[in-house]
């Protein structure tokens, strides 16, 4: 077991350094970091100042090394556009991202696990059929395609949901949509892959074998064992792929989430804000990650009882 | 990961039962679509009565064919600045795909080659390789993508490399697996013992096994780049206005869509049609090649 740990948690803090090199390796090559960081109209001893404070006067492997003190000692200074401490910004647009990714990943989870069970079970009828084409469909729609035409159909032309921001849980309607397009077409696929290998399996005769009901042996049988491939399934690729989503989603429907707040600095060019955005998200999905390796090996005797 | 083809025994042809022979109807359409898309990709210059780029404002959001104020020539409308919209989408789809295709090589080279150093290589160079894949995979791309291009500037160049960085993980696994399965064959083994060379073995042998997965790769690849360009012109961190690209179109339409919604759809159907057309093929590729590509 520890062994199994110390990996991934080496894997985590390897993955996580990258991420903070290459947010450092992209503003140096990006030109000089003194106009990225402030553009035009700065005086002489501002500049000064601000050479000083990055040490740009030092060679590249000096600032660097002053970088990444910052990033160790949690500094990541202001935002341009408000002048505030960026982890400060950050901070108070967790909660509605939050909210978001749950009510989405409840949603993708409720629709995905019934059809991918679906789509195994029923393989070779139009059940399982159609649900392919489902899953197949949300995986070629791209999220912001889907929540255009939904604001379309639904606020525009019915009348019937608002479009910006998150006052009430009709807020909630079309950005969840919109964020588990995709998720519920990758999941509904793992979910199908899992549970059909599952079902392959010699225990699945054995339970049939001694009379049990087809739905018991489906869903004790088959779900349970393929579930523990679907939660892991989950924690490494669903959070990814919700992070990316939730950046285009949330800047549709004026979500006042991360991603939302990361295109804004994106455009405005708020560097300070953009680059702890970027390396406050990786720190999430690593984080998820790695909770989901560790679950998985906590779930699984094979690993948990292994010497190294 | 099944494929829609697979998934649909219903909608096949009935003679086309017997195997390898025959298209059935949904990838008959995806070649159409296809063939249609390539064509006003590439002859779109010619296709189109307008420039991208004319303004008109005399004819400002006018709507399609067959609808009240519809002006003539302008078949799919015109846009806030009476530009043509059907010209700007043909346009834009053109500049879509190449990117596409850009992307998709860079990804395609980068990726082949570490793939094929980490499966030649054993030991700290194949497990350097290998981790950096798996940072690749760990990582949200779209992330990555946003800070580099608020970063330096969303240039054509820039887009194209970042679109090429996007998918070569993919490339890579598959490379190195098949090098693997490649190396422990018995003809390698002959080609060693009668003498050949790394590169000859990689050129001779190992290349040709490698076509294969790799040409329904990149088919797959194209489509998620098309989505990631779309996104990221759709957020105004890819093609900049005023050169048209479908993404960039749909963003900026956004704002006439309670009055103008033709603006934004046309752009729309267009991505829609491009990835549902390559995700088709890609699958279809696939089944054709009989490759085993990982599933998850």
């Amino acid at each position: 077991m520890t062994p199994y740990l110390l990996r991934h948690v080496l894997k985590a803090v390897v993955t996580l350094w990258a991420i903070v090199t290459v947010t450092f390796v992209a503003t140096r090559l990006s030109g000089n970091p003194i106009d990225t960081f402030l553009g035009e109209g700065l005086t002489a001893e501002g500049r000064q100042a601000l050479i000083d404070y990055f040490q740009l006067d030092r060679s590249l492997w000096h600032q660097y090394l002053a970088y990444l003190r910052g990033v160790l000692s949690g500094e990541f200074g202001l935002s341009f556009v408000d002048r505030r401490p960026v982890t400060t910004v950050v901070a108070e647009r967790l909660w509605p991202s939050g909210q978001l990714l749950l009510t989405s990943v409840a949603l993708t989870v409720a629709v995905s696990l019934p059809l991918g069970v679906l789509a195994a079970v029923y393989r070779r009828s139009w059940i399982g059929s159609a649900v392919m084409v489902v899953a197949f469909t949300g995986y070629a729609v791209p999220s912001f395609v889907l929540a255009i035409v939904m604001v379309l159909t639904f606020s525009y032309w019915l009348n019937w949901l608002p479009v910006v921001g998150n006052g009430t849980w009709l807020h909630f309607i079309m950005p969840t949509i919109a964020m588990s397009g995709g998720l519920i077409a990758a999941l509904t696929r793992f979910t199908r892959n899992a549970m059909l290998d599952v079902l392959g399996q010699d225990f699945i005769r054995t339970a049939r074998a001694k009379g049990l009901r087809e739905t018991q042996v489906v869903l004790k049988h088959g779900l349970g064992n393929a579930s523990i491939t679907v939660i892991s399934v989950i924690g490494l690729q669903i959070a990814g792929l919700a992070a990316a989503g939730s950046v285009v989603v949330e800047s549709i429907f004026s979500w006042p989430g991360v991603g939302q707040m990361l295109v804004n600095a994106a455009i405005l060019r708020d560097y300070p804000v953009l680059q702890f955005g970027v390396i406050a998200v990786a720190v999430a999905v690593v984080s998820i990650n790695i909770l989901t390796d560790i679950a998985y090996a906590l779930a699984d005797p094979r690993i948990r009882l292994a010497r190294a | 990961m099944a494929s829609l083809v697979d998934a649909l025994p219903r909608l096949r042809r009935r003679g086309a039962r017997r195997k390898g022979r025959g298209a059935d109807i949904i990838q008959t359409i995806a070649l159409v679509c296809a063939v249609l898309l390539a064509g006003g990709a590439l002859l779109a210059p010619w296709l189109t009565p307008f420039d991208p780029l004319d303004q008109s404002l005399l004819a400002r959001l006018r709507p399609p064919i067959g609808f009240d104020r519809y002006s003539a020539g302008h078949l799919a409308g015109t846009d806030e600045l009476g530009r043509d919209v059907l010209s700007r989408s043909l346009h834009g789809l053109r500049l879509t795909l190449a990117l596409a295709f850009a992307g998709a090589v860079i990804g395609l080279l980068l990726g082949g080659l570490l793939g094929l150093i980490a499966g030649q290589r054993r030991g700290w160079v194949e497990d350097g390789i290998m981790s950096l894949v798996d940072m690749q995979i760990a990582i949200p791309f779209t992330l990555v993508a946003l800070l580099v291009l608020a970063l330096m500037g969303s240039s054509l160049t820039v887009l194209v490399l970042v679109l090429g960085i996007a998918g070569w993980e993919q490339y890579a696994r598959i490379v190195r697996g098949e090098v693997r399965r490649i190396a422990a064959q018995p003809y390698l083994e002959a080609a060693h013992t009668a003498g050949a060379g790394p590169f000859y073995i990689a050129w001779r042998h190992v290349l040709p096994n490698l076509v294969s997965p790799l040409v329904v790769q990149f088919t797959l690849s194209l489509s998620n780049i098309v989505i990631l360009e779309s996104t990221l012109s759709f957020l105004g961190l890819g093609v900049q206005p005023p050169q048209p690209s479908l993404g960039s179109m749909v963003g900026l339409g956004r704002d006439y869509m309670p009055t103008a919604p033709w603006i934004v759809l046309t752009p729309a159907a267009l991505i829609v049609v491009l990835t549902f057309t390559v995700q088709i093929l890609g699958d279809w590729l696939r089944d054709r090649a009989d490759v085993r590509l990982r599933e998850r």
